[in-house]
């Protein structure tokens, strides 16, 4: 028997993720021991200072260089602390602390029985519409574990794009996963489709779960290690020393190409390329909006945060081999989400073909494995986050009788009703757009500049055939709009809390921002671009 | 202080536009003040000039960096040296006393604060022009003089006249603005910059073929600008602006603009004699079209305005015999300057007394009604016709002799034409003169049953008008005493003695005796007997006249028809090839997305089984890709 060895932790150079977890543990124990009452503003207090110091801890760690000169790895080699990691981290718990605003937002449903609630549902363990529901309501209940789920799911996401090793990457994975598809269950309104939404997002993604850790096996089978440094190593030429138990199959590039391949494929579930994309429409619109808005920012920048480190640390050897494939999924995903979305009528599930149009866009910069496209895959995330979060931010303003009006022939007319809610949508659909003085221009350029760069003209060609049809459903909603008539029986914008008007505000700050003056951050990211191995 | 220059109107311009109606009592003061700020500051700068020597006389002043892109380096930098300031002096100088003029002249007029706002913007866009110190900057104030022309040609733009004029200048105008634009970039791609001092040297080194080419497109600019054939139509449709605009921008100043471009690009001209042929030509007929014009109409300002084509004309012919006539062109567009502007104020000063009527056939008379009016416009017609020791005397026959100097055939042609212009000049000038102040009077009431009461036109109008005149009696004289023109203007331009096969005397003589002749001519037909006030028929020759010489018949039947039959098989084209291709193109990717979307079916499975598909080919293509 060997000794135990306790596992060398860096405490300091962890501490973003710790203190989220830690956070995530305090809300648990918060929902155990607290009264009902005091519950909402001790979660709400500890999720925003957890996020708020996870930040603070992050851009601690880049500006003292752990970005650049003094990246490590972490963790007994389980974690990566480098330029892309800490950039995605920084998003990260920005997108988390964003979120927990809209989550905490209390004011849009009409108050039940003097109780002001929020968009989850009373009691999401009983039958939608029984009798225990009712009571709950009765009671003035809300689910206040959204918060403590929330801060898991970004705990694991912040692990996610620092993953450094297979099983890290799958637990990671796992820890962001299971929140979410809770989350998606607990709408108070329309409870069932929410229901069935995060039936389908579960099953879903434990059958993706079981592709990547498939995949996993095998790159160990290959490898005789789940370490990525070790299996970059074996792809290039320098096995280290051979498990005797594993000799038969070290070395087989059958398995080494299988199970990259699962492996990649187990994150373009999660980006939601296309032909792995079918959860997406049918998620985002049953999910609670705020939680869609939280899952398509941050899930995407989480897991392209992992595909960049696992194409680009482990398998750059075999370039050519995913290369091609790769070309594939971007133009499908960048052409098969703008058509589909051509004849969408629900302005959530336009919103979901949208993403996984923005999911080819983003992996056009993937692909072109330069340093460029590390930065320019980095600054479209920031950009895309807050663009989405604000989308979504606005459609829980849009209500009427029956909760949120998502069917989009009710927002003829909102510009006129609404103009200054319908114009900073506008800015957020020509930011998806790509048109220029937003930050989805400057985001688009870069990706499509450094893929152009590495020769990948053809994708950019499509991508821009592509942005050109995307660019017809969102000025549709445009023009209907400013420029229909607003119909008698339609829907009410909301006046919302300060807390969701400092969501939208932001997001639209952000948008123009880095859509005008981008270069600052566009030198961030360039910065952050070079991977520790 | 130069950039003051420029700044101080714009400056007027930008208040009085965004100030709105808080500024309706007092806007036009301000403008006027600003433009009398800039005519302060003008002659400030002119002292300091006269104060150095002649090679050290040009200022340059950069002022910041507008475009520098790689190669592409345009800078906001002015020069003024003796042809800038020459320029600089005669804008702020008449277009002061034009503010002040049109202060009166627009006393009733609801949008006077406009008005002053776009008079302002004119004068700073045309001291632009003539500051800049590159192609492209020049370029911008040629934009802006067309801007500010455009919207005070159609001030009145109630009336329909007045808006197509407006439209009809803006049109023609940028058919020749496509000629500057095209100059500037063949300059760029020449001599890689547009600053004058490189382009200028380097037109030394140049081949003869670009330099005609640069020089074609150059003409081409100054003719739209400076209503030349073949883009002379504009000008007179533009007389439906107030009558102050048309004396600053349509005689004085912008109209010379092209004479300006030309003298500026001498050294390019100078290496493509072929280019100088056709402005010689173009320069030749438009002088003769303008007289037969002038010689016809019976609205004064149109008259007018066919005569400042003509004197125009003049200049550029001028400006096609290189060194030998660049000082003297800039010399008579001084003069002109000055006689022109004080003809039309007093036009106007007419029009004013007289209910806005313009037909000279009603007036009649007028001298006893309007002493200071007729004083003033009999001395700016004496200068213009000519008449010995005024202002027009000196200069053009200046250009006369210029013309004679080009020796040859071509020479006593040239002398020949500008000799019978100046017949012209003096009938169409006496004409205007009898038919407006002397004789019986012709008015009538008008269809309102008002019966028009002239009267001599406030202190405010007939002041410009009284300075202008001085300027027309003593500038050609000044100018000639001891050359002091031509030395002050030599450094720039340079200075070329021809071969004339007359001497001075003679051409002084001969222009003396032709100007008789018109005189004479004129008073023939309407000095002796009583005037119709109705116009008779006319000749043939009269009938077209009138029309412009079919400028407009030829124009309609040669561009206009032939463009709409263009642009209607272009839309027909449109409509049917690419709304069709674009209209088809989205259907089908609108069916596509029907068909796709229903893939999408909520069925768990089916979504499980898209995964496992999807799966199976990302491992597949990625073995294949491996075996290939």
């Amino acid at each position: 028997m060997n000794d135990l060895q306790a596992p060398d932790i860096e405490w300091v150079a962890l501490s973003p993720s710790l203190i989220v977890f830690g956070a995530a543990i305090l809300g648990v124990l918060i929902e155990a021991f607290l009264p009902r009452k005091q519950r909402y503003y001790a979660e709400v207090a500890v999720s925003t200072l957890a996020l708020a110091g996870a930040f603070a801890a992050v851009v601690g760690l880049a500006a003292s260089g752990h970005g650049t000169d003094d990246a490590q790895v972490a963790g007994m080699g389980a974690l990566a602390v480098d330029g892309p990691a800490l950039f995605l981290q920084g998003v990260l718990c920005l997108v988390g602390l964003v979120s927990v605003l809209l989550f905490a937002e209390r004011r849009l449903e009409p108050a039940l029985h003097g109780a002001s609630v929020d968009s989850f549902a009373a009691a999401p363990a009983a039958v939608p519409g029984g009798p225990a529901e009712r009571e709950a309501e009765k009671a003035g209940w809300t689910t206040t574990e959204i918060f403590p789920l929330l801060l898991f799911a970004v705990g694991g996401m912040l692990l996610f794009p620092a993953a450094n090793d297979l099983l890290v990457l799958f637990i990671a994975l796992e820890v962001l996963s299971l929140p979410l598809y809770l989350l998606c269950a607990l709408a108070r309104r329309r409870r069932l489709l929410s229901q069935e939404a995060a039936v389908k997002y579960f099953l879903l993604g434990a059958f993706a779960s079981a592709f990547l850790l498939f995949g996993v096996a095998l790159l160990y089978g290959y490898a005789g290690t789940v370490s990525y440094a070790g299996i970059a190593d074996v792809v290039s030429g320098e096995p280290g020393a051979i498990e005797p138990g594993l000799a038969g199959t070290m070395g087989n590039d059958a398995l080494l190409l299988i199970g990259g391949a699962m492996l990649v494929m187990g994150l373009l579930f999660k980006v939601g390329a296309v032909p792995f994309h079918m959860w997406t429409p049918d998620v985002y619109q049953g999910a609670p909006t705020p939680v869609t808005g939280f899952m398509a920012a941050a899930t995407k920048v989480a897991a392209f945060g992992a595909l960049l480190r696992l194409l680009y640390v482990v398998l750059p050897g075999l370039r050519w081999d995913w290369e091609p494939v790769l070309w594939g999924v971007t133009i499908a995903s960048m052409v098969g989400g703008a058509v589909v979305a051509i004849t969408q009528t629900d302005v959530k599930r336009l919103l979901a073909y949208s993403s996984i149009a923005h999911a080819g866009f983003i992996l056009a910069g993937v692909v072109a494995v330069t340093e460029d496209g590390v930065s320019s895959v980095l600054f479209y995330l920031g950009a895309y986050s807050f663009v989405t979060l604000g989308a979504f931010a606005v459609v829980t303003l849009v209500r009427d009788s029956g909760g949120e009006a998502t069917h989009l022939s009710k927002w003829a007319g909102l510009g006129r009703r609404s103009p200054l809610l319908a114009s900073v949508f506008a800015l957020f659909l020509l930011a998806f757009a790509g048109i220029p003085l937003t930050s989805g221009f400057a985001g688009k350029f870069a990706v499509f500049r450094a893929a152009a760069d590495s020769g990948a003209m053809g994708l950019v060609v499509v991508g821009v055939l592509a942005s050109a049809i995307a660019a017809f459903f969102y000025i549709r909603v445009i023009v209907l709009m400013f420029f229909s008539e607003p119909k008698a029986d339609g829907p009410s914008v909301v006046i919302p809390s300060p807390l969701t008007s400092t969501v939208v505000g932001l997001a639209a700050v952000v948008t123009i921002v880095l859509g005008v003056a981008p270069q600052f951050f566009l030198d961030l990211a360039g910065q952050a671009g070079v991977f520790v191995h | 202080m130069i950039g003051l220059l420029v700044g101080a109107p714009l400056l007027g311009a930008a208040v009085l536009l965004v100030g709105g109606r808080y500024l309706e009592r007092v806007g036009h003061w301000v403008a006027t003040a600003l433009a009398a700020v800039s005519l302060v500051l003008a002659a400030t700068l002119f002292f300091d000039m006269l104060g150095r020597d002649g090679e050290d006389r040009a200022l340059h002043q950069h002022l910041f960096s507008w475009i520098p892109v790689a190669d592409f380096q345009a800078d906001v930098a002015f020069r003024l040296d003796q042809l800038s300031m020459t320029f600089v002096l005669l804008i702020t100088s008449v277009g002061t006393l034009i503010h002040l003029y049109s202060i009166g002249y627009m006393e009733h007029d609801p949008r006077r604060r406009r008005f002053f706002a776009y008079l302002n913007l004119f004068l700073a866009a045309m001291l632009l022009l003539v500051l800049a110190d590159n192609y492209l900057l020049l370029y911008v104030g040629w934009e802006g003089v067309g801007l500010a022309s455009f919207l005070l040609i159609g001030f009145w733009q109630h009336k329909p006249s007045a808006a197509t004029a407006a439209k009809k200048a803006f049109v023609v105008n940028r058919v020749g603005d496509v000629g500057l634009a095209i100059a500037v970039m063949l300059m760029f791609t020449t001599f890689g910059s547009f600053a004058f001092e490189p382009v200028l040297a380097g037109a030394n080194e140049t081949s003869e073929g670009t330099l005609t080419a640069i020089g074609l497109m150059l003409l081409l600019a100054a003719c739209g600008k400076s209503a030349q054939v073949p883009l002379q139509s504009w000008l007179g449709d533009a007389m439906e602006g107030p009558t102050p605009v048309s004396a600053l921008i349509h005689a004085a100043t912008m109209v010379t603009a092209g004479v300006y471009l030309i003298t500026r690009s001498g050294a390019i001209f100078n290496g493509a004699p072929d280019a100088q042929t056709v402005v010689i030509v173009v320069g030749a007929v438009t002088l003769l079209f303008g007289a037969i014009v002038g010689c016809a109409k019976d609205d004064i300002k149109k008259a007018l305005a066919g005569s400042t084509m003509s004197q125009i004309g003049y200049m550029m012919l001028a400006t096609g015999l290189g060194p030998v006539g660049y000082v003297f062109a800039i010399m008579h567009l001084v003069t002109h300057g000055f006689f022109k502007a004080g003809l039309f104020l007093g036009a106007g000063s007419v029009m004013h007394g007289m209910n806005d009527e313009v037909d000279m056939r009603r007036y009649g008379g007028l001298r006893k009604y309007m002493p200071i009016t007729f004083v003033t416009f009999g001395l700016a017609y004496l200068a213009i016709i000519g008449f010995p020791y005024l202002s027009g005397y000196f200069s053009k026959d200046e250009i006369i002799y210029a013309g004679f100097s080009k020796g040859g055939a071509e020479g006593w042609l040239l002398g020949g034409v500008m000799l019978l212009g100046a017949a012209l000049t003096a009938y169409y000038m006496t004409r205007i003169m009898l038919l407006t102040f002397f004789g019986e009077k012709r008015w009538q009431p008008d269809a309102q049953g008002h019966e028009p009461h002239p009267h001599e036109s406030p202190l405010s109008m007939t002041i410009p008008m009284m300075v202008l005149a001085v300027g027309s009696v003593g500038a050609g004289f000044f100018f000639d005493q001891g050359e002091t023109f031509v030395h002050w203007l030599e450094p720039v331009t340079g200075l070329g003695h021809g071969d004339s096969p007359v001497s001075h005397g003679m051409v002084a003589l001969a222009a003396t005796g032709v100007m008789l002749l018109g005189v004479a001519g004129a008073w023939w037909q309407y000095g002796r007997r009583p005037v119709e006030a109705v116009a008779p028929s006319g000749r043939w020759i009269t009938r077209a006249a009138r029309r412009d010489l079919l400028q407009d018949d030829f124009n309609h039947a040669v561009l206009v028809r032939p463009g709409n039959y263009l642009t209607r098989g272009l839309v027909y084209l449109d409509h049917k090839l690419v709304d069709g291709v674009v209209n088809g193109t989205a259907a089908s990717f609108g069916g596509l997305s029907g068909r796709l979307r229903r893939v999408q079916n909520g069925f768990a499975r089916t979504y499980a089984v898209s995964m496992f598909g999807g799966a199976a080919v990302l491992v597949a293509a990625t073995l294949l890709m491996r075996a290939v």
